[in-house]
């Protein structure tokens, strides 16, 4: 098993992402995450899925978008250089008593601290996944309230 | 010009050429059928049920290449539809199916006769449009009619609200060309690929082709024909390309797989090249994957790179269209002659490639098919339906031109032939058209009688009662101790436990196919004697119009030879 980024632009109209996440479900490909939106051109979207699989069933997927006639490009973001992030928005249970130990954590990974509340804290972090991972692992036994993802997007490097 | 939707609709289809429609009226299509009522330029059949519709629309894509066209309405009319798209994007065939739908502003009220066909559809379908304004209905019409004849060809659905049926467009003009940004099959193989395919040719000493339906889409067998006779290279299709080859020429080797021929199968299994023309290593094909031709190398010619390497690793993979690449590639094959390799071939071929044990008593599927061949000159058009019948029909019917077998080979919809076959008496060849059915198949679309009757379609109905759904009695008989849950036409919840068997059932056969059709204002035959085939046969197919022939044949026969699902495709079984 590996993951895979693949990114895809697709026309921006009704019934494109169904296309390609009906794709997934009826071969039952897990999807971990998946992102869309729109480009600089307002008529193509943007969608980066990440996904788990066997190399050779990659191939097919990758194969299968192509096939699609909304899909105006498949690009599979394991064969180049990539920067990648993802976005969590976090909220925890936070007192007055251990706030700095918030602000500490904060600025070890460069979050912001979006609001605060008496009771509670909301966190924002955008960095690579493994780093996203990091942090919740370290804010997690103050007791999450909510936590939200964004899934990862990933842009290829141009020399 | 001003026009409305519905109008637009009806230009479209005349632009694109449409020659026949086949559909079924209600309530959010009246605004279509209103234009049609007065359109001189092309016929709308109306048949009696939806999914013969879109089975009539698919047997006329396949007797002619020409794009296939149904109309229903929204609802139950198109989910009657879905059987009929499914079979045709299985077996990639060009199709425009048009469905009504509720007004736009009443999409997603569960509306009368709503239903999300877009999302229904989506994965049976090449695409699929909901037409959400009269301002794209022009070029949603031609983009329809685009996807569905190039590249791989298959079924496009194009859902059309009420309200967009009625609006008016002040200044239509239906588009002369098309571009899609996203949808540009490639045609031309890559050079390289070509050229390295023709060296593994020259390098192979055990070389096969194995040809399928996309030689008949692309038009590619007088292509396929030159290169394997420049080659002396065996030649096996799949039954989807059954016709796509001569049947007869002394390098076919028949279909192969689990019904195949044992020529097929062991010049598989044995072989160090297989040359796929369009064919797709169906499962049906195949066999047990991991022990399919072991020592084989693969060169794969297709159309949809997807199916390349999807079921059995490719060496040599050649993404384009069929009759391109095969002309390109006759410019750099070196010939072959027939050597060793050819004569073993030829001894598995043993003489013929199929055969039954013949009788002078009791009536054989197999001879009734034979006999069709005769009497037809083996020049029909011949519809089958899903079962054992298809099977001995691409066994015992040499098929030697394309577009002469239409028969639901991936998705195996029973129903199928019987409507599709009046769908092929509106091919323009002048061929005889023969619907072969079984007595199970044949009543899953039956209705359609009135719809042959009325219209007065020369369709020939071939059925061979065995009063049995007979694939699945042969699998019970072969693999589930002859235990035959509701596989007896004649029984049904009453006689389980009494049942004497086969020999001794005294119960009558229902319906009676002759009274049947006597009903619909068919002639109709029942044929119980040997000596009555050829005699009935000649005279039903002499006939101006339609005729029903019932043939009573053996009960219990069985189609062989027989790869059971999941052996290698060497592991045959003879009857």
């Amino acid at each position: 098993m590996s993951t895979r980024i693949i990114s895809i632009l697709l026309e921006n109209h009704h019934g494109a992402l169904s296309r390609v996440a009906g794709l997934f479900s009826s071969r039952g490909y897990n999807i971990s995450s998946l992102t869309v939106a729109e480009t600089e051109d307002p008529t193509v979207s943007r969608m980066t899925i990440v996904v788990e699989g066997e190399a050779g069933i990659l191939e097919q997927i990758v194969k299968q978008l192509n096939r699609l006639i909304d899909v105006i490009k498949v690009i599979d973001m394991g064969e180049r250089e990539v920067v990648e992030r993802e976005l969590v928005l976090v909220n925890i249970d936070s007192t007055k008593a251990n706030r700095h130990e918030f602000v500490e954590i904060a600025s070890i990974f460069g979050a912001k601290i979006v609001s605060v509340t008496s009771g509670s804290i909301t966190l924002e972090l955008g960095g690579e996944k493994r780093t996203v991972e990091d942090f919740i692992a370290l804010v997690k036994p103050y007791g999450i309230r909510e936590l939200v993802r964004s899934g990862t997007i990933a842009i290829s490097q141009r020399k | 010009m001003k026009k409305t939707g519905a109008q637009i609709v009806i230009d479209a289809l005349i632009q694109e050429r449409v020659k026949v429609v086949f559909g079924y009226p209600g309530g959010v299509v009246i605004p279509i059928f209103d234009v049609l009522y007065d359109t001189k330029e092309l016929q709308f059949i109306l048949t009696r049920h939806e999914q013969a519709a879109a089975h009539a629309a698919d047997g006329y894509a396949r007797s002619t290449g020409n794009v296939g066209v149904c109309l229903v309405t929204s609802g139950p009319g198109a989910t009657n539809i879905m059987t009929g798209i499914a079979t045709a994007y299985l077996d990639s065939i060009p199709m425009v199916a048009i469905t009504g739908q509720v007004a736009s502003t009443l999409l997603g009220t569960d509306a009368f006769q709503e239903a999300d066909i877009v999302g229904m559809s989506r994965p049976v379908t090449k695409h699929n449009f909901l037409v959400r304004s009269i301002s794209e209905l022009p070029i949603l019409m031609k983009q329809a009619f685009h996807i569905a004849r190039t590249g791989r060809p298959g079924p496009v659905l194009i859902d059309i609200p009420i309200d967009v049926s009625n609006s008016v467009m002040e200044n239509y003009s239906y588009p002369d060309t098309v571009s899609i940004r996203s949808y540009k099959p490639n045609l031309d193989g890559h050079v390289r690929q070509i050229n390295r395919a023709a060296e593994m040719i020259g390098a192979a000493k055990k070389p096969v082709i194995f040809a399928g339906g996309g030689i008949i889409h692309s038009g590619a067998h007088d292509e396929l024909l030159e290169l394997a006779e420049k080659t002396n290279i065996p030649v096996t299709t799949s039954l989807m390309c059954l016709g796509g080859f001569p049947g007869n020429h002394p390098l076919f080797i028949g279909m192969p797989g689990m019904h195949g021929a044992k020529a097929a199968n062991y010049t598989l299994q044995e072989s160090d090249l297989i040359i796929s023309i369009g064919a797709r290593f169906d499962d049906r094909v195949t066999g047990f994957v991991k022990k399919f031709a072991p020592n084989a190398s693969i060169i794969h010619i297709d159309i949809d790179a997807t199916a390349i390497s999807k079921i059995i690793k490719v060496d040599c993979p050649i993404v384009g269209d069929a009759k391109r690449i095969l002309s390109a590639l006759l410019k750099v094959v070196k010939p072959r002659s027939a050597d060793d390799w050819n004569k073993k071939v030829v001894e598995w071929k043993d003489d013929r490639l199929f055969s039954y044990i013949k009788s002078d008593t009791v009536l054989k599927p197999q001879a009734v098919i034979e006999a069709v061949y005769k009497v037809t000159n083996g020049d029909a058009i011949v519809t089958t339906e899903v079962g054992q019948h298809q099977m001995w029909t691409a066994q015992y019917y040499t098929f030697s031109r394309p577009r002469t077998l239409l028969t639901s080979g991936g998705l195996g919809t029973m129903g199928f032939g019987l409507p599709a076959a009046m769908g092929a008496t509106f091919s323009g060849t002048g061929k005889t058209v023969v619907a072969m059915a079984g007595d199970g198949s044949i009543q899953m679309n039956i209705q359609e009688l009135a719809t042959i009757s009325l219209n007065k379609l020369p369709v020939k109905i071939v059925i061979l009662n065995n009063s049995y759904l007979g694939m699945v009695r042969q699998w019970q008989e072969l693999f589930y101790k002859k235990r035959y849950s509701s596989t007896c036409l004649r029984g049904g919840s009453l006689c389980k436990e009494t049942c004497p068997g086969p020999d001794k059932c005294k119960r009558k056969y229902i319906p009676d196919f002759v009274a049947l059709a006597n009903s619909y204002d068919i002639p109709a035959f029942r044929v119980e004697k040997i000596c009555d085939v050829i005699p009935v046969l000649q005279q039903g197919l002499a006939m101006d119009g339609p005729v029903l022939m019932e043939f009573v044949v053996s009960a219990e026969e069985n189609v062989f030879p027989m790869v059971p699902a999941g052996k290698p495709i060497d592991d045959i079984l003879e009857g």
